[in-house]
């Protein structure tokens, strides 16, 4: 199915969002993540099942002032 | 210096850690400023580059207090969920609370940031709201749930410093028991040590360090100014007055006509 990664359409075969985030290359990185504009906390991505079109942001520590 | 949120800083100094010409730099300038505390962001990771990750272990190394921002965000929403994911990421109830309201000044949009400061206060966040020297929205602010109130001295990133000197009296004057900040505008360390010669518990600022053209010798700049606009307020400046005062006695000056 086709989801949004950060504004990027990607294809996946991964259901759930930690399978996702470890096809995409964030497996072990400290990252915090959202579905659909809310807040998905690290432990609730166990299992959380995507479906197409699901806009997923994925976001790291960056420069801030 | 008064706490913030229970934590003592060693010195006024906020920094933030945007714009620097190198990430070396960028602790060189940490290091020479003594900052307590870094500004940080969140934004989106690529699975294949991963930056976020070296730039974690780097702050993590300078071994201060991190105050994530929600810098971009025009909504309450926005704030408040940039905010849960911020807390997640980086181990802290502090926010820095960011509700944009106009794009030419950068100016917090004080009704979005009110609100967003009450979800987050009861939310159990421990929130540094930037907002501006209304004192109005101030105390609207703390029955909100905040602690400490960070008004805007400029524009961010303009360097202009105080612009309403007179606000900001009035806003120490209204709050002596709050901790107060000012955040962004500040250009050069004369403005800082104007911010703590007026009662200012700390300074937050970034581009002012980052884009000088030697970042580590201004943070030192800057840490100095601030800890002798602090030493000054400490000391009880005089009242400043309209018309010359001689301060060499005149008792017992010759007659020499």
């Amino acid at each position: 199915m086709q989801l949004q990664l950060n504004g990027e359409t990607v294809e996946t075969e991964a259901a759930t969002l930690d399978a996702f985030l470890a096809e995409q290359g964030y497996a072990d990185a400290v990252v915090a993540t959202a579905v659909n504009g809310s807040f998905v906390a690290g432990p609730a991505r166990l299992g959380l099942a995507l479906s197409a079109g699901d806009k997923i942001e994925v976001l790291a520590p960056m420069q801030g002032g | 210096m008064r706490s913030f949120y229970g934590v003592d800083l060693p010195n006024g100094f906020m920094l933030g850690t945007a714009q620097y010409p190198s990430p070396a730099i960028l602790a060189d300038a940490f290091k020479r400023s003594g900052a307590g505390v870094a500004t940080v962001s969140l934004r989106r990771e690529s699975g294949q580059d991963r930056a976020g990750q070296d730039f974690w272990a780097m702050i993590r190394d300078l071994g201060v207090q991190v105050l994530p921002n929600t810098a971009g965000c025009h909504t309450v929403k926005e704030a408040v969920t940039t905010a849960h994911m911020a807390r997640e990421v980086f181990g802290t109830k502090w926010i820095k609370l960011e509700v944009i309201g106009e794009e030419d000044t950068l100016q917090p949009d004080v009704f979005g940031l009110v609100e967003a400061a009450r979800v987050l206060s009861e939310d159990g966040f421990q929130v540094f709201p930037y907002t501006t020297e209304d004192l109005v929205v101030a105390d609207k602010l703390l029955h909100a749930g905040c602690e400490v109130l960070m008004p805007w001295g400029a524009p961010i990133g303009s360097g202009l410093g105080l612009n309403n000197l007179f606000g900001l009296r009035a806003m120490r004057a209204h709050f002596p028991n709050v901790p107060l900040v000012i955040d962004a505008g500040l250009g050069l360390p004369s403005q800082a040590a104007q911010a703590m010669e007026l009662g200012f518990d700390a300074v937050l600022l970034n581009t002012a360090v980052a884009k000088a053209g030697d970042p580590a010798a201004m943070a030192e700049a800057f840490a100095t100014a601030i800890r002798a606009g602090q030493l000054a307020y400490d000391a009880d400046p005089m009242e400043p007055r309209d018309m010359a005062a001689p301060s060499t006695p005149v008792i017992g000056k010759a007659f020499l006509e």
